[in-house]
Order: C-alpha cells, then structure tokens, then sequence
C-alpha cells in the first residue's frame, strides 16, 4: 500500500497533468453536443456584460451599413402591408376564422458579440429566457438567414449562425422548387455557404435565389439565404454542391429576430407520431 | 514578492482583455487568429510550481473559452503548454542555468533564444487548437497552413510586445 502512495506521489505531476486533460476533453465532447447547459460559455451573464461594451463601441463602426439595411427593410414591409393594394381587394368579411391565426412572432435582439473567423461560430444576444427565447427557435435579421438559438440563459443566448461545422438549413432554390440543405463549406468563407443534395439534373443558374422551406418548422418559408455564384458537380456522386453567396453580412450584423412558431410544437409532435406509427 | 505576484495577475488580466476585445474582434483575411494570450504562460517565472503551472494554464485557457464559445479547447491547449513548459526550459537552459525568481524574457537571454523558447511553445499551442476547433481532416494542409500562418503573426506580436515592455539593454 504503502508503495502505491509513493508511486503516485512520485508521479503527482503527470496524473494531475492527465486528470485536467480529461477534464478537458470531457467539456469539449459536452460542448459538441447540439444542445445542453454549460456555465464556460458566452451566455454566460458576466462574459456577456463585459462583451456588450465591446459591442457598444463596434455599434459605431456600421452605424451607417445597418441604418441603410433597416431602411431597405422598411421599404419592403411597407410593400407588403394593406395601404398600398386596392383597398377593395382587401375588405374581407368579419369571421373569427382560426385557420387565420398568427403563425410566427419575431423578438428582437441585439448582438452582443459574435465571431465569423473560427470554424464554429456563434452569436451571443442579449434575449434570453426572461423575453421567451427557447432553444432551437430560429434567427434571421433583415436581409436574411442568421442561425438557430442553440443555448439560453436567462438575459441571454448563443446562436449557432450558418457558419458553423454542424449547422443544417433546409433551402430551396426558388426558380424551380428544387430543394436541399444548406451546410457551411469547409474553406471557412464568411460570405459563402454550400447548398448541398441537389441532382445533377436540375438546372441551376448562376444569380437564382435561395430561400427557406416549407419544411422548418423553424423559420417561414421565403426568408432569403442568398443568390447561387456557381454549381459544380460533387465527383463521384449524381448531386450538385452549389456555392451560395450568403444575403447576411455577418460581420456587422447588429439587430436579429428570434422566431417564435407557435405551432412548432403541433407540427413537432404530429410528424414524430407518424415516425412512431410508421415503425410499428 | 507581493509586487511580484500583483504584476503577474495585472498581466494576465491585460492579456486576456488584449485577446478578447481587440484580437478576436479583428478580421486578418479570415486566416489568421492570433493567440497571444500564451504570452502569459511563457513569461512565467521560471521557479513557479509544476502543479500550481497546471492550475494557472487551465484558468487561463478556459477564461478565453468563455468568450469564444469553444469550451475546452483552450484550456487543453494551455495545460498542455503549462506541462511541457518545465522540461522544455530545462532543455534550452543556458549554461549557467537560470537565477531564481528570473522570467523568460528578451532582455535578460537575448533575442535568438527567445525566439527558440517562444516559437516552439506557440507552435504547439496553436497547432491544438486549430486542429481542435476544427476536429476533421478533411482540408487537412490548409488547417497547417493556418496554424503556420498565426503562429507567425502571434510570434511577431509577442516580440514586438516584449520590446515595448522592456528594452533590451545595449
């Protein structure tokens, strides 16, 4: 026994060294996976305070970008809401009709650090459960996609944005329907993206549009990706891998909207029932 | 002592605040990111304890996975470097060994065994993380070229900062 103690005293500095690592690994493999509550990250209410006044000062910096992007928004909402059609199309008669109910809430949120070098990269917000965020709702901002919340604190949440290893977005090309996912390529390109699970056959045009799906039952469908800079074919294989040029700025992005589906959980449990019965 | 021991926590608070605010919020052609927060861990006194080298090297490393999301990979990094840091001084010592309460710097050994000391420690840290963070090897090359290009561009930083802090003496 006695010779045990002195064998691990002897070699005290090398078992620490192991213990730590393992340590270590342990919180990176956590950290790996999609979803859980961890205290060493960036919703993490101290880090996110000290990265706010960091945003505060970046803010400055493209105040006149952001300005000009809200502005466009504007524009485009302003089309779409009732003045500006032919009154009489819209006169409609009163029912309390429940199919007309309201799908989606947005909650806006400012960015309060981000990141769009490394080859995971998320966004901290300063929303968190306290304004109704919960995880895996979905983030856009005015000119297009952003990402998905991932974890949340109580004033705050991270968002894993499409440049990220693990992100997945369902997305249509919108000239011909066609639809695949959207995964992030493996050069680490902030402004691009890679549309994957697209036939060979399917024409694509340099400049057609990406938008969202029907499918999510995280974002409505018709929320802009981006636009198509080239499709090649992936060797060895009948689909295309179609480069898509990313409509979000993610570099200076400092308002998003976190998407509340109210009828994510019906669609959720309608379709993992089907799952169910299926198996049987 | 006090002073001494002042100091070093003033430092690695500088350091970490230098890397969190302004390093990781500057974009060098998406290739680069620098780390010279490890700047801390090699100026270290070269009689600090192994174990309590371990214990600093976590906490240094997970303080930066905080801001950066990347719980972990950091802190594996550092523990690493904290571990090999002993052995690796022992290695390059000078003739004449080290005083103690003497910290590896420009000024006191010169600039070309610096660099050796240095380069090689950030070498290594780098080359974790980035495999890491990146965890596949598909692009393989291209992750080394990373590491070599940061590893580069964090040694530069971290001559330049010893001179600023420092001037060698002629």
């Amino acid at each position: 026994m006695r010779t045990l103690f002195e064998l691990l005293w002897r070699n005290h500095f090398v078992l620490l060294f192991v213990a730590i690592q393992s340590f270590c690994i342990y919180l990176i493999v956590q950290n790996n996976r999609y979803q859980h509550a961890s205290f060493f990250n960036s919703s993490n209410a101290a880090v996110a305070k000290i990265n706010e006044g960091v945003t505060y000062f970046k803010e400055y910096i493209h105040l006149r970008e952001n300005n000009q992007l809200l502005a466009e928004e504007n524009a485009r909402l302003r089309n779409t809401i009732s003045f500006t059609t032919n009154p009489k199309d819209t006169i409609k008669p009163f029912v309390s009709d429940t199919l007309q109910k309201q799908q989606y809430t947005y909650i806006t949120a400012k960015v309060v650090n981000s990141s769009t070098t490394l080859p995971n990269n998320f966004l901290t917000i300063d929303k968190g459960t306290a304004d109704g965020i919960k995880p895996e709702m979905g983030v856009i901002c005015g000119s297009g996609v952003v990402g998905i919340v991932q974890q949340v604190a109580e004033h705050y949440s991270t968002i894993m944005t499409l440049l990220h290893s693990k992100s997945k977005v369902s997305a249509k090309i919108n000239a011909n329907g066609f639809y695949g996912s959207l995964v992030w390529g493996d050069d680490l390109n902030a402004h691009e993206s890679i549309l994957k699970d697209i036939d060979k056959t399917v024409p694509v045009k340099k400049g057609d549009t990406i938008s969202t799906t029907e499918f999510s039952a995280l974002f409505p469908a018709g929320i802009m990706i981006g636009k198509v800079i080239e499709s090649k074919l992936n060797p060895g294989s009948n689909f295309n891998a179609i480069k898509v040029g990313l409509s979000t700025n993610f570099e200076n992005l400092s308002y998003v909207y976190v998407i509340d589906n109210l009828k994510k959980n019906e669609q959720r449990k309608l379709e993992e029932e089907t799952q169910k019965a299926n198996e049987q | 002592m006090i002073i001494n021991i002042l100091q070093i926590i003033l430092r690695f608070i500088v350091l970490v605040a230098i890397q969190v605010l302004i390093l990781n919020n500057i974009q060098l052609g998406g290739v680069i990111n620098p780390y010279l927060y490890v700047l801390f861990l090699l100026t270290l006194p070269v009689q600090t304890p192994k174990v309590l080298l371990l214990f600093i090297g976590f906490t240094l490393g997970i303080s930066i996975d905080m801001f950066q999301n990347s719980t972990g990979i950091h802190a594996f990094a550092c523990v690493l470097i904290a571990f090999a840091r002993p052995a690796w001084l022992k290695l390059v010592a000078p003739r004449d060994g080290f005083e103690p309460d003497e910290s590896p710097g420009i000024k006191k050994f010169g600039f070309r065994w610096f660099l050796v000391y240095a380069s090689v420690l950030v070498l290594v840290h780098h080359l974790v993380i980035f495999n890491l963070e990146i965890f596949r090897f598909s692009d393989f090359w291209n992750t080394q070229l990373r590491v070599l290009y940061s590893s580069i561009f964090t040694i530069v930083l971290i001559i330049i900062s010893q001179y600023l802090m420092h001037r060698p003496q002629k």
